[in-house]
C-alpha cells in the first residue's frame, strides 16, 4: 500500500464494482464498468451530460430499479459482500449507502422530524436517543448551530444551502458507511457550494463519499480521485491530480480541457 | 443605409402594425365573450338565489334550524332532517372514504399499469361514477336492504325485521358506493400530485415502499383526499335518489338511535314539502327555507374545500424547490 | 506522447486565440535570442561596434516580451483554470521566458565585453570561439524547434549536448590561461575573452533546461535536477 500525497495511507476499496452494465428497456446506459472506490476518500465522477455517471451512481444503491425496464448485471461488493442478488434486500443495502440529491428534497415536516425520519423508519422511537442522534446528524452536516433553535419549525422554511445540508445531515441520521452524492451543490449559489464542498472534505474523514459533478473545477478541488465517463462507458479513473495535470486518456485530456464537450 | 434596407424596414413595420392590430383585436373578442359567458352564468345563478332567499330568508333562524316540524310540517324547524342528514353522513364518510382512498392507493401505488386486473378496476370505477344515482337507490334497497339486511335479521333476529328493511346504515353504505369513485378520483390524483423526489428520498433512507406511501406519500397527498372527501360529502348531502328507498322517511317522532332507524334529511324534505303538502301557503316558506340551507351547506362544502385545499397545499408547497 | 494543440481545438474560441498568440510571442521571443547570439559574436569577429550596439537593443525588446508574456499567462490562468496539457504548456511557457530573458542578458554581456575588445588589436584569430557559438546556436533552435512540435526526442538531442559545449569552454579557458600566462599584456583580452566564454556557457546551460521544460510539457515528467534530488548523494 502506498501513501498518497495526503500521508494518509491508502486504505483496501469500500466499493468493488466489476462489470456493471445497466440498461433500460433493453438498451444499455452505462457499462460495463469495473472500478475500485476507495474506502474514506472522495470519488468524483465526471463526463458531459448524458454520459451515465448518474445512472452509475445510482446503481450502487439500488435506487435505479425503482425506474421500470431497468436492469442491471454485473456486481457491486460492499465490503466484499455483494448487494445485489436473489434474497438481498435493498431496503438494508440502502441504509449502508446513503443519497444525498441534486435538488433538495425535505420532507414537509419539521426539521427534527426530518432527520429523525430514517431512525423512526428504522424502529428507533426513544425520544432521547433520536434527539441526540439528531444533533449529532446536524452538527456533521454543519448545521446544528444555526437550528437548534428552531427544530420544529418546518424544513420548508430553511435557505436552499441550508435545506440541502439538512438533506445530508437527513442521510448521515442512519448512520450510512457511503453517502452517494449525486451533483449536490448544482442549485447553489457559490457561498452555499463552498460550505458544501467545505463539508464533503469534512466528512470524507469517516464516511466513503462518491459524487457526481459536471463542474470540472468542483472535482479538482474536492475529490481524492476521479472517474471520467464518456457515452456510457468509463475512460479513465485515476487520482485527481493526474488526470488533471497528465491523463493518460486523449478522450479525458480534450473534455478536462474543453476541447468538446 | 441603403434604399432597399429602408424600403424593407417599412414593409416590415406594416406587418407587425397589422399584425399587432389583429391580436389586440382577438384578446378584445376573447375578453368579451369569457365576459359575456360569466355574466350568463352569475344571471342564471342570481335568478335562482333570488326567489329562494327572498322567501326563504325570512324563515330562517336559529329556531328553525333547532325546532322539530309541527303541525303537518306546516311550522316548527327541521333540526331532525339536519340530524339526520349528518348522521348519515358521517357514516357514509367512515365506510366510504378507507375503501376509496385503499383502493387508490392500490391502483396508484402497487398494481401493475398493464395488468388487465387493473384495467378492469380503472373501467368499473369510471362506470361507476356514470351510474344514475336512482340506479343506486335500486341498487341499495336490492343488495343491502333485501339481501344483507334480510341475511342479517335471518342470522342474529330470528327472522324479526331488524336490518331487512330501509335504515340509516344502508342508505349511508349505499351513499358510500354512488360516492366511491369520487374518492378514489381524488386521491389517486393527489398521489400522482406527489413529487417522485420526496418518494426518492425515502427509500434512498432504507425506508420500503409501504412505509413511504403511509409516511411520505399519503401525508403529502392528504389536501387533496381531503378535497375528495369534502366533495363526496357535499354530494352525499343533497342527492335524493340513493337513500329515497334505503332509509330515510318523512317524518319521524323520534332521532334516529340506532344503525337500523329510519332518518329524515333535508333534500328528501324539499321534496315531499312541494310533492305532498296538505297547506301550500304554510309551507311553502318552510320548502324555501330548508331549500336555502341545502343551498348554503353546499356553498359552504365546497368553500372549505377550496380553503383546505389552498391551505394545505402552501404547507406542503417548496418541497423539492 | 501527447502532441500539443495540434489535433483538436479548445470550444471556446477565444481561449484557443490566447493560447495561440502566447506561442507566437514565445517564437519571437526565442527569435530574437537567436538574433542576439548570432549577432553578439558576428560583432566580435568583424570588430563591429555598431553591431554590437544594435545588438543591445534587440535586448530591450526581448524584456519587453517577457513582460508581455508573464501578463498573457497570468490572464489565461486566472480566466480559464487550465488543466492537464494547457497548464503544462502554461507553467512552461512562464519557465522559457525566464530562460530566454537570461539569454539576452547574457548576449548582452558578450557585447559589451566585444565593445571593450574592439578598442584593441584582435588577441588572435578566433577558432574555437566560433564554433563554440554554433554548438550553442544549434541547441537554442533546436530547443524551440523542439517546443514547437512538441519533439521529446529532439529535446533529449539538445540536453545532450550541453557537454560539448562544456567541452569548448574548458579548451579555451585553458589556451587563453596559457596566454595570460605568455605575456601579461594579453590578460584584458584573454580574460575578456574567457568572459565571452562563460557567457556562451551560460547560453548553453539555458537551452538545456528549455530541452527540459520541453520534455516535461509533452510527458509531464520532471526530469530536472538529474541525480542531484536526493539528501544522501
Amino acid at each position: 500500500m502506498s501513501a498518497n500525497s495526503n500521508g494518509k495511507a491508502e486504505p483496501a476499496p469500500k466499493l468493488i464494482v466489476r462489470d456493471l452494465t445497466v440498461s433500460y428497456d433493453g438498451k444499455k446506459a452505462v457499462g460495463p464498468v469495473s472500478l475500485d472506490i476507495v474506502g474514506q476518500h472522495v470519488t468524483a465522477l465526471i463526463g458531459p451530460s448524458g454520459c451515465g455517471k448518474s445512472t452509475f451512481l445510482r446503481s450502487l444503491n439500488r435506487m435505479n430499479e425503482l425506474i421500470p425496464g431497468c436492469r442491471v448485471a454485473g456486481s457491486v461488493l460492499l465490503d466484499d459482500a455483494p448487494i445485489y442478488g436473489p434474497g438481498i434486500d435493498p431496503v438494508a443495502v440502502r441504509r449502508r449507502i446513503g443519497m444525498v440529491f441534486q435538488r433538495s428534497n425535505p420532507f414537509p415536516k419539521s426539521i427534527q422530524e426530518n432527520v429523525a425520519y430514517g431512525l423512526r423508519i428504522g424502529g428507533i422511537d426513544n425520544p432521547q436517543e433520536i434527539a441526540g442522534r439528531v444533533e449529532l446528524a446536524l452538527t456533521q452536516a454543519a448545521l446544528w448551530v444555526e437550528v437548534r433553535d428552531r427544530l420544529n419549525d418546518s424544513a420548508l422554511g430553511l435557505s436552499g444551502g441550508q435545506q440541502q445540508r439538512l438533506c445530508i445531515a437527513r442521510a448521515l441520521a442512519v448512520e450510512p458507511e457511503v453517502l452517494l452524492m449525486d451533483e449536490p451543490a448544482s442549485a447553489l449559489d457559490p457561498i452555499a457550494t463552498a460550505h458544501i464542498e467545505e463539508l464533503i472534505n469534512e466528512l470524507s474523514e469517516s464516511y466513503t463519499v462518491v459524487i457526481v459533478t459536471h463542474n470540472m473545477q468542483q472535482a479538482a478541488r474536492v475529490a481524492d480521485y476521479t472517474a471520467f465517463f464518456y457515452l456510457g462507458e468509463l475512460v479513465e479513473f485515476d487520482r485527481t491530480d493526474v488526470i488533471f495535470t497528465k491523463p493518460s486518456n486523449s478522450r479525458t485530456e480534450d473534455y478536462i480541457t474543453g476541447r468538446f464537450g | 443605409m441603403s434604399a432597399a434596407a429602408v424600403v424593407d424596414r417599412a414593409a416590415l413595420a406594416k406587418a407587425t402594425a397589422h399584425r399587432t392590430r389583429r391580436n389586440f383585436v382577438a384578446d378584445g373578442a376573447l375578453a368579451i365573450v369569457s365576459g359575456a359567458a360569466l355574466l350568463i352564468i352569475l344571471t342564471i345563478l342570481a335568478v335562482i338565489l333570488f326567489d329562494v332567499v327572498r322567501q326563504g330568508l325570512p324563515r330562517l333562524s336559529i329556531a328553525f334550524l333547532t325546532e322539530a316540524p309541527r303541525n303537518g310540517m306546516t311550522e316548527g324547524g327541521i333540526f331532525p332532517a339536519i340530524i339526520g342528514m349528518l348522521e348519515m353522513v358521517v357514516l357514509m364518510t367512515l365506510a366510504g372514504v378507507p375503501v376509496g382512498v385503499a383502493t387508490a392507493i392500490y391502483l396508484h401505488e402497487y398494481a401493475s399499469p398493464v395488468s388487465p386486473i387493473t384495467r378492469a378496476i380503472r373501467i368499473a370505477v369510471a362506470n361507476l361514477a356514470g351510474v344514475p344515482s336512482i340506479v343506486f337507490g335500486l341498487f341499495g334497497l336490492g343488495f343491502f336492504v333485501q339481501f344483507v339486511g334480510s341475511g342479517i335479521d335471518k342470522l342474529f333476529f330470528h327472522g324479526d325485521k331488524v336490518f331487512g328493511q330501509p335504515a340509516l346504515i344502508w342508505a349511508a353504505l349505499t351513499m358510500a358506493v354512488l360516492t366511491l369513485p369520487v374518492v378514489i378520483v381524488a386521491t389517486e390524483e393527489a398521489l400522482r400530485a406527489v413529487p417522485r423526489e420526496l418518494r426518492e428520498a425515502s427509500l434512498a433512507l432504507g425506508a420500503t415502499k409501504f412505509q413511504t406511501v403511509l409516511h411520505v406519500a399519503v401525508p403529502q397527498a392528504s389536501p387533496g383526499i381531503l378535497t375528495g372527501t369534502i366533495l363526496a360529502v357535499s354530494r352525499g348531502a343533497g342527492e335524493v335518489a340513493p337513500i329515497l328507498f334505503t332509509g330515510v322517511a318523512y317524518f319521524l317522532p323520534q332521532l334516529p338511535r340506532h344503525l337500523s332507524s329510519q332518518f329524515m334529511s333535508p333534500s328528501y324534505h324539499v321534496y315531499v314539502l312541494s310533492t305532498q303538502s296538505p297547506d301550500v301557503d304554510a309551507t311553502q316558506p318552510i320548502l324555501y327555507a330548508t331549500v336555502l340551507v341545502l343551498l348554503l351547506l353546499t356553498f359552504a362544502l365546497n368553500l372549505a374545500a377550496v380553503v383546505v385545499r389552498s391551505r394545505m397545499r402552501r404547507r406542503y408547497a417548496g418541497a423539492g424547490a | 506522447m501527447i502532441r500539443a494543440n495540434t489535433s483538436r481545438e479548445h470550444t471556446n474560441r477565444e481561449y484557443e486565440q490566447e493560447l495561440r498568440k502566447l506561442r507566437e510571442l514565445l517564437l519571437l521571443m526565442g527569435a530574437k535570442a537567436e538574433e542576439i547570439i548570432n549577432g553578439s559574436i558576428r560583432a566580435l569577429i568583424d570588430r563591429d561596434s555598431a553591431l554590437a550596439e544594435q545588438m543591445i537593443a534587440v535586448d530591450r525588446k526581448i524584456n519587453q516580451l517577457e513582460i508581455a508574456i508573464d501578463e498573457l499567462c497570468m490572464q489565461v490562468l486566472a480566466r480559464r483554470q487550465p488543466v492537464a496539457s494547457d497548464l503544462r504548456f502554461l507553467t512552461t511557457a512562464l519557465k522559457l521566458v525566464t530562460d530566454l530573458e537570461r539569454i539576452g542578458d547574457l548576449g548582452v554581456n558578450i557585447c559589451e565585453r566585444v565593445l571593450e575588445l574592439n578598442g584593441e588589436p584582435p588577441l588572435k584569430p578566433y577558432i574555437d570561439l566560433p564554433n563554440m557559438t554554433q554548438e550553442v546556436q544549434e541547441m537554442l533552435h533546436e530547443a524551440l524547434d523542439a517546443f514547437v512540435a512538441a519533439d521529446v526526442e529532439r529535446a533529449q538531442r539538445v540536453i545532450a549536448r550541453d557537454k560539448n559545449v562544456d567541452a569548448y569552454y574548458t579548451q579555451i579557458f585553458r589556451e587563453l590561461l596559457t596566454y595570460m600566462m605568455e605575456d601579461p599584456r594579453n590578460i584584458f583580452r584573454a580574460t575578456r575573452l574567457q568572459s565571452i566564454a562563460k557567457y556562451l556557457e551560460r547560453i548553453g546551460d539555458h537551452a538545456t533546461n528549455l530541452g527540459e521544460l520541453v520534455i516535461f510539457m509533452v510527458k509531464g515528467k520532471d526530469i530536472r535536477h538529474a541525480g542531484k534530488l536526493s539528501d544522501s548523494g
